[in-house]
C-alpha cells in the first residue's frame, strides 16, 4: 500500500509505465477493496446472531448491538460496492489481454458472483435497512441470513477464479482472434482447482478474525468508558470467544496451506523463505534485516536470523527434514521477493500476536473477570485495525508471489496489460484512485470515530479517571 | 458435467443470439432501474431541504440492488464474449474509469451525508450525489454511443446518445417519485418530468438523423428498417402519452409509460448492432461468442438464477411499494 501511495506521489511528477501503473492500481484498488469485502463477510455472521437474540429474546442488549453493527455493516457495505465496480472492470480496461485469455474460465464465475451474490446481498440489505417496519420479524431474521449468505457466496465465486489463477486447469489453449485463448474442457475442474477450498476456509476465517478484533477493540474501548454497559461487555465475551477458535484455527490451516503451496507453486514458496539455492531448506522463525539492504534483498547474509535447520523441508515435504526445496535460483523471473518475504513474516507474526491475545481473553473469561482489567482492554483496542493488516499481508504473499505471472505458467502479466493504454492515461487514473480511495477510508474511519462517540453519549459514558489517552487507534485526539 | 453438457454444439442452435439478447437485456435492466436512481439524483438538485429527505428515503432502498445490474452486464458480456469485453472497456479507458468514479460518488454521498447534522458537510456531499448522478449517465451514454457507431467521444452521435440518457433517466426519475410522493411534490417534478421526455424525444430523432446523414458505424441502414423504426415510433408514443398521463395526474400509469423509454433505447441499441457485438472491429456474435461448453454452462448455471433474481426485485419493490415513508438511513 505505502509502495503505491509513492508510486501516485510519482505518477504527479512524472508518467509511470501503463504496466507498472496499471500493476499498482489493480494491487491499491484491491486492497481497499477487499477491506470491506472482508468487514461483510465478516460482520455477516454477527449480524444475523445479534438479529436474532434480539427480535427473539426481545433482549435490549442484543437490539443495541444489532442496530450498532448494522450501520457499521451499511457504511461498509456501500464502500465494498462502489469499490468493487471498479474492479469487475479494471480486468477489461487494464488487463484485457487477461480477460481475452482467460474470459472462458472466469466469465463465468463472475457472473455467477453477480446473479448468485451480489443481487442477494443488495436486495435484502435493503430489507434489513429499511424495512423493518414493513416486514414480519420472521422475513426480517431471514433478510439477515440472505445478506450473510450472499456475502459467503460472493467470496466462494470470487475466490474459484482466484484459485484457477493460482493452479489453473480443465481448459486447453487454443488460437482464437489471433492469440491463445483458455478454451473450457472440464468445468468441474476449472471451478474447483486444488487452490479453492485452501483458499475459501483461509479468507474466510481471516475476515472473521478481523471483524472479530474490530469487535472486540470497539467492545473493550466502550466498556472501558463505560464499565456497566452490559450489551458491550457481552459484544467482548463473543469477540474473545470467536477469536479463541478462529485465531489458533487459521494458524494449524495455514501450516498446511504452506505445503500445499510448496506443491503447486514452488517459487512463490521459495520466495516465501528467501531460498535461493535449492537444497535444504531452514526455517527462519524470526529474522531482523542485518542493514538497510536486507529490507529490499532478504538474503540469508544480510539477515539476523533466528532458524530451525531443515525445518523449512521438512514442512515442505511433510517429514524430511533433508528434503530438497527448489531455490529461486532456478527461474528466470522472480516475483519481488522482499515484499513477499516481509509480508509472509508480518503475516505469521500478527497471527501469533493474535493467538496469544486470544488466550489471555480466555484466561481472563475463565476467571469471569474478563472487562477488569485496563491492560486487557487497552491490548484489544490496539490490536482491533491488525487484523485486516495480516489479511492484506496475506493477499501479498499469494498475489505478488505469483509474479511473474498472472496465470501461473499460462500467461505473464507483463503480456495481460493494454497495449493502447498510455503512460498518462495509467498514471492519472492511478493518481485518481489513490486519492480518492484515501479519502474513502478516512470518511470510513471518521464514520466509525461518531457511530462509537454516539454510542458512548447514548450510554451516558463519562471519562474514566485514567484516561489519559484513547487507545482505539482510529479514536484519536484529545478529550 | 462434461457427460450432461454438449461439447460439440450449443444446447440449441441459436445459443450465442440468445446470449446477446440476454446481455442487451441485463443492461437495458440497468439503464431503466439505475436509470430513475440518477434522475432522483438530478432533481435532488432543484429541492430544498425538506423535500431532499424524502428523495433519499425513494432511492435508499433500492439503488444499490439496481446497481448490481451494472455487474450482471458486464460479467455476462465477459462470460459470453469475452473480446468484446476487454475490448470494449481497453478502448474507451478513461471514459470508463470516469464512469466508475462517478457511480462510487453517487453511491457514498447519500450514506455519509446522513452521518453528520452539520450544514457544511451535508451540502459537500449533496454536491457529491448530484454530480455523480449526473455524470454517470452522461458517460455511460457517451460509452454506449461509441460502441455503437464507432465514433470519437467527442462526436454528434456520441454526445447526443449521453444527453439522451441523461434526458430519459430525468423523465423516468421525476415518474417514478410522482408516483411515489404526495401531490404538491409530485406536480413540482411533474413539470421536469415532462420537460426530460419531450427533450429526450427530441434527442433521439436527432440522433438516429445524424447517425443515417453520417452513417456512422454503418448503421444507417438498420435505423431506416422496419424494427427500428417500430422502436423508434413506439418510442414516440410512449413518451407522448406519458407526457398526457402526467398532465391528467395519472402518475402510475405515466411511469409505466416512461420505463418503456429506456427499455426502448436498449432494444434499439441491441437492434442496430446486431448481427454484430462490437462494430469498431467487426466482430460479430458468432465470432466473439465463447465455446459450445463454456456457453452451455453458464446457460444452465446462470440463467435459471436470472428468473429468481427477477423475484427478488418484485419482492423488494413489493416490500417498498406505496408511498415513501421514513428517511436515508431506515
Amino acid at each position: 500500500m505505502t509502495a503505491t501511495v509513492s508510486l501516485a506521489v510519482a505518477g504527479w511528477v512524472a508518467l509511470l509505465p501503463p504496466e507498472l501503473a496499471s500493476r499498482a492500481q489493480f494491487g491499491w484498488t484491491i486492497s481497499v477493496h477487499i477491506l470491506f469485502a472482508a468487514l461483510s463477510v465478516g460482520l455477516a455472521p454477527f449480524i444475523v446472531y445479534f438479529t436474532w437474540k434480539a427480535v427473539r429474546t426481545g433482549d435490549e442488549r442484543f437490539a443495541r448491538l444489532r442496530s450498532f453493527w448494522t450501520k457499521v455493516f451499511a457504511v461498509g457495505f456501500v464502500m465494498g460496492t462502489v469499490t468493487g465496480i471498479p474492479m469487475s472492470f479494471q480486468f477489461g480496461t487494464n488487463f484485457p489481454r487477461f480477460a481475452e485469455v482467460a474470459g472462458e474460465l472466469i466469465g463465468g464465475p463472475l457472473a455467477f458472483e453477480a446473479k448468485m451474490a451480489f443481487f442477494l446481498e443488495a436486495v435484502f440489505l435493503g430489507v434489513l435497512l429499511f424495512g423493518r417496519e414493513r416486514v414480519s420479524d420472521r422475513t426480517y431474521v431471514l433478510s439477515a441470513v440472505l445478506v450473510g449468505v450472499g456475502a459467503w457466496l460472493s467470496g466462494f465465486w470470487i475466490l474459484v477464479v482466484n484459485a484457477w489463477m493460482q493452479t489453473p486447469q480443465g481448459f486447453e489453449l487454443v488460437a482464437r482472434n489471433g492469440m491463445d485463448v483458455a478454451v473450457l474442457t472440464d468445468p468441474v475442474a476449472a471451478f474447483l482447482t486444488p487452490r479453492l477450498s485452501w483458499m475459501y476456509v483461509h479468507m474466510v476465517n481471516a475476515s472473521v478474525i478481523s471483524v472479530a478484533l474490530l469487535v472486540g477493540g470497539v467492545s473493550a474501548y466502550v466498556v472501558w468508558k463505560k464499565r456497566d454497559a452490559a450489551a458491550w461487555r457481552t459484544a467482548l465475551k463473543i469477540a474473545v470467544l470467536v477469536l479463541v477458535v478462529s485465531a489458533p484455527l487459521q494458524a494449524v490451516h495455514g501450516d498446511a496451506y504452506g505445503r500445499h503451496v510448496e506443491d503447486t507453486q514452488p517459487q512463490k514458496f521459495a520466495a516465501m523463505e528467501a531460498h535461493y539455492e535449492t537444497g535444504q531448506a531452514d526455517l527462519h522463525l524470526f529474522a531482523v534485516p542485518r542493514d538497510p539492504s536486507a529490507l529490499t534483498d532478504p538474503r540469508a547474509e544480510n539477515l539476523f536470523t533466528i532458524s530451525l535447520p531443515g525445518l523449512g523441508s521438512f514442512l515442505a515435504s511433510g517429514g524430511d527434514a533433508s528434503a530438497e526445496v527448489l531455490g529461486l535460483n532456478e527461474y528466470e523471473q522472480n516475483p519481488p521477493v522482499a515484499l513477499v518475504f516481509w509480508s509472509f513474516r508480518a503475516m505469521v507474526g500478527l497471527g501469533f500476536l493474535f493467538i496469544g491475545l486470544a488466550l489471555w481473553g480466555a484466561w481472563r473469561l475463565y476467571r469471569g473477570r474478563l472487562a477488569d482489567s485496563d491492560r486487557f482492554l487497552k491490548a484489544m483496542m490496539v490490536t482491533s485495525p491488525l487484523g485486516y493488516g495480516a489479511l492484506l499481508t496475506g493477499w501479498y504473499v499469494t498475489e505478488i508471489g505469483r509474479q511473474p505471472w498472472v496465470i501461473q505458467d499460462v500467461l505473464k502479466t507483463s503480456e495481460a496489460v493494454s497495449r493502447s493504454l498510455t503512460s498518462f492515461e495509467a498514471t492519472a487514473t492511478l493518481v485518481g484512485f489513490v486519492v480518492v480511495y484515501v479519502a474513502l477510508i478516512a470518511a470510513a474511519l471518521l464514520v466509525l470515530k461518531w457511530l462509537v462517540e454516539e454510542e458512548l453519549a447514548e450510554l451516558g459514558a463519562v471519562d474514566p479517571p485514567n484516561a489519559g489517552r484513547d487507545y482505539l487507534p482510529w479514536v484519536g485526539g484529545d478529550d | 458435467m462434461t457427460d450432461l453438457l454438449p461439447v460439440d454444439g450449443y444446447l440449441v442452435e441459436s445459443l450465442p443470439e440468445v446470449w446477446f439478447a440476454v446481455v442487451v437485456f441485463a443492461l437495458g435492466m440497468y439503464v431503466v432501474l439505475d436509470g430513475f436512481d440518477f434522475g432522483i439524483g438530478m432533481l435532488y438538485a432543484t429541492r430544498e431541504e425538506e423535500d431532499r429527505e424524502t428523495l433519499l428515503a425513494a432511492f435508499g432502498p433500492v439503488w444499490d440492488a439496481n446497481e448490481v445490474w451494472l455487474v450482471a452486464f458486464g460479467t455476462m458480456l465477459l462470460a459470453a464474449f469475452p473480446p468484446v469485453y476487454s475490448r470494449l472497456l481497453a478502448d474507451n479507458y478513461l471514459l470508463v474509469t470516469g464512469f466508475v468514479l462517478a457511480l462510487l460518488f453517487r453511491g457514498v454521498a447519500p450514506e455519509l451525508r446522513e452521518q453528520r447534522e452539520d450544514e457544511d458537510w451535508q451540502r459537500a456531499f449533496d454536491r457529491l450525489f448530484v454530480a455523480g448522478s449526473t455524470l454517470a449517465p452522461l458517460l455511460f451514454g457517451v460509452l454506449a454511443g461509441r460502441w455503437v457507431f464507432d465514433v470519437p467521444a467527442l462526436s454528434a452521435p456520441a454526445l447526443l446518445t449521453g444527453v439522451g440518457l441523461v434526458a430519459v433517466s430525468v423523465a423516468t426519475g421525476a415518474a417514478f417519485l410522482a408516483a411515489k410522493t404526495e401531490p404538491a411534490l409530485a406536480a413540482e417534478l411533474r413539470d421536469y418530468g415532462v420537460l426530460a421526455t419531450l427533450g429526450y424525444l427530441g434527442g433521439v430523432v436527432a440522433l438516429l438523423a445524424t447517425v443515417v446523414a453520417t452513417d456512422a458505424g454503418g448503421a444507417a441502414g438498420t435505423v431506416l428498417s422496419a424494427p427500428a423504426a417500430a422502436v423508434v415510433g413506439l418510442s414516440v408514443l410512449a413518451g407522448l402519452v406519458g407526457v398526457v398521463l402526467a398532465r391528467r395526474g395519472q402518475y402510475r400509469r405515466w411511469l409505466a409509460s416512461a420505463l418503456a423509454l429506456p427499455a426502448l433505447l436498449s432494444v434499439l441499441l441491441g437492434l442496430l448492432l446486431y448481427p454484430q457485438v462490437y462494430p469498431p472491429t467487426g466482430l460479430t456474435v458468432r465470432a466473439a461468442v465463447v465455446s459450445p461448453l463454456a456457453l452451455n454452462l453458464v446457460t444452465v448455471m446462470g440463467l435459471p438464477v436470472l428468473l429468481l433474481v427477477l423475484w427478488y426485485f418484485k419482492f423488494l419493490y413489493g416490500v417498498f411499494s406505496g408511498p415513501v415513508s421514513g428517511s436515508y438511513g431506515g
